[in-house]
């Protein structure tokens, strides 16, 4: 029997019974658009927390005062209980590195802002000029705190743009005059709403006014975190041995930590991968489900045709035949069932699209060839057996079957 | 030189600890272009001779040459080859596949021989022509007659040109006219040179044919084209 014949033999098979067909390539389309939407959602995650990151600004490393205590006691970690702070002094210090792009100094606190007559709890970041580049801000209005000193500010503020919003309203806000705390800062700028933040500290509800000035505003000379840009993503390492150097140089001992976004990014990305590739093997085993159930479907196909089967033989099929005739069948419903769920399976993370905008849902390719590889798999192999039980029937018998 | 030629046939089948002789001790010639009639009550083994004869079945002993072949020492694959192209069936009960149309059911035979479709749809089209079932091409079986569809089955039977025509109890579906119509199917080809054998238990179809064998519990009982031998 020729090649296109079997096919067209098993194709007009499947079709003569369109329940029994269109069942098993429901449960098969289920399986595998099960494994493309939950992959879609796994990898999407990964995606949003990846984005998210990213936006903080590229080739970013991180100084914060005080070693990781991952060590456990130590009489080593016993002689340097109190780390020293990271200063203004230590932040403008590593400008001078050869590796070293951009440097900001990061001093945090919360405190009151007030004007037009509204009082609102705020985030205020003590910064300097670089920032806006590291972060990769933009302006609405007006500019970012200014170039100079950093030990010397001007009392001048850059709000988000949500305070802006919720201060000013449509009014225009640059130029105005406002209470921070206990002093009156001149607002400069607004930036651009962004929507993203990590760690609760939105920009868009952040107050960033020179570093001096927050300082003194909390009454402290200690910085939060230092943030460096690497000239390029291969001299992030070299900047994180330069600046421990640096610093340990400066202090008399190792007292800080340097975290690179690399390694966050890496971290989160292992982790969600791991999640993505567990909920797939959990949504395979809807494949294998499917699978068995092709093989009923096809066991029950055979018994249904037994006279069909007897027939053949006495007009003179092989074995074999039958067998390949069997196993295209299974393999048709497969592959139909698997096309269908795939097809499903985009239309779900469409939606999914649709509904939440922010989250990249597409499943990721890996998934989608081991979907579909498993569904044909899994068809194929669950027909073997119906396909050789066919093959075998006794031709006498399976004639007297009517 | 015979067509088909059994020598010491037998056949046994097992059934829990009974054993039954379907088939003992067969011996019979038949010769290219012959119109034989296969009788005897239920369970006398002609079924079963049948079988033998399309090669569905084994003997368990002695040998049956197939135009001087002997056919029961071939593979199951070799034996599929012989069934295709030597050996027509048609059956009682007519097994046509019900998906398919009356030209797909004739055309299965040359599809597993692995016909190429032209020559198929040309050849299919001419055994319809013959067998005045050219309006009825696109129809399936549920949508014919009963005469109807055993026409196909014959036609069907007949589309690989085989040496020998088995038919089991043809008419034993139909009505008595239909049947009548179906027989003189069959014996127009036997005498176009079909080697043509029925099995029957009705009487007045078993006589029309020109040899007539008899069959009881197994064994040949009579042979109209040796009286003697048989007797003896």
């Amino acid at each position: 029997m020729r090649h296109a014949d079997v096919l067209r033999f098993a194709r007009d098979a499947a079709a003569g019974y369109p329940l029994r067909t269109s069942l098993s390539v429901l449960a098969m389309a289920i399986g595998v658009a099960a494994v493309v939407v939950l992959t879609s959602l796994g990898d999407g995650a990964r995606r949003y927390v990846i984005e998210q990151f990213s936006a903080l600004g590229s080739n970013l490393v991180i100084v914060l005062p005080g070693r990781s205590a991952t060590g456990g006691f130590s009489p080593a970690n016993a002689l340097t209980t109190t780390p020293r702070d990271l200063t203004v002094d230590d932040a403008f210090a590593l400008t001078r590195l050869p590796s070293v792009r951009r440097v900001a100094p990061l001093a945090a606190g919360n405190s009151e802002i007030n004007a037009n007559g509204r009082l609102r709890e705020v985030v205020v970041a003590g910064t300097a000029s670089p920032y806006f580049d590291i972060r990769s801000f933009a302006m609405a209005q007006g500019h970012f705190l200014p170039e100079g000193d950093w030990n010397r500010g001007a009392p001048v503020m850059v709000i988000g743009a949500k305070i802006k919003e919720e201060i000013f309203g449509a009014n225009p806000a640059v130029g105005e005059l406002v209470r921070l705390g206990d002093r009156r800062l001149r607002v400069v700028g607004v930036l651009k709403a962004t929507g993203q933040g990590v760690g609760g500290m939105n920009t868009d509800e952040v107050v960033f006014v020179p570093v001096s000035l927050a300082q003194s505003l909390f009454n402290t000379s200690s910085l939060f975190r230092i943030l460096i840009e690497a000239r390029s993503r291969g001299e992030i390492e070299a900047v994180k041995r330069e600046v421990t150097a640096m610093l340990k140089a400066r202090h008399g001992e190792e007292d800080i930590t340097v975290i690179t976004q690399d390694a966050v990014l890496a971290t989160f990305d292992k982790l969600l991968r791991a999640l993505t590739a567990a909920v797939a093997g959990i949504a395979a085993i809807s494949l294998a489900v499917a699978g068995i159930l092709v093989m009923n479907v096809m066991l029950v196909a055979v018994t249904q045709r037994t006279a069909e089967i007897g027939l053949l033989k006495a007009l003179g099929a092989r074995a074999t035949t039958i067998r390949n005739a069997f196993m295209a069948e299974a393999a048709m419903l497969s592959l139909v069932g698997a096309v269908t769920g795939y097809g499903l399976g985009l239309f779900g993370a469409f939606v999914l699209r649709q509904m939440y905008p922010a989250f990249p849902a597409y499943p990721p390719d890996w998934a989608v060839i081991a979907a579909l590889g498993t569904a044909l798999c899994t068809g194929m192999l669950f027909g073997i057996m119906p396909a050789r039980r066919a093959a075998r029937l006794d031709p006498v018998q399976a004639l007297m079957k009517h | 030189m015979a067509v088909i030629q059994l020598a010491g046939i037998e056949r046994v089948f097992h059934l829990g600890d009974s054993v039954v002789h379907a088939l003992t001790g067969l011996d019979v010639a038949i010769e290219a272009g012959e119109y034989v009639a296969i009788m005897g009550p239920s369970g006398s083994g002609k079924s079963t001779l049948l079988n033998l004869l399309g090669l569905l079945d084994r003997p368990d002993a002695g040998s049956y040459r197939l135009e001087g072949r002997d056919v029961t020492t071939l593979s199951p694959d070799e034996q599929a080859a012989v069934r295709s192209r030597r050996i027509g069936f048609v059956f009682q009960s007519f097994h046509l596949v019900p998906r398919l149309t009356a030209a797909e059911n004739v055309a299965l035979p040359m599809m597993l021989a692995g016909i190429p479709a032209a020559e198929r749809a040309q050849r299919v089209q001419q055994a319809l022509k013959d067998f005045g079932l050219d309006q009825r091409a696109d129809h399936r079986p549920d949508q014919l007659s009963g005469g109807q569809r055993q026409r196909v089955a014959i036609a069907r039977a007949t589309i690989m040109q085989p040496a020998v025509l088995l038919a089991d109890e043809p008419t034993g579906n139909l009505d008595r006219a239909t049947g009548d119509d179906v027989i003189h199917l069959l014996e127009e080809l036997n005498q176009r040179g079909m080697t043509l054998i029925i099995v029957t238990h009705d009487p007045k179809i078993g006589t029309r044919a020109r040899r007539q064998l008899l069959m009881e519990d197994g064994e040949l009982k009579s042979d109209s084209a040796r009286p003697v031998a048989a007797a003896s």
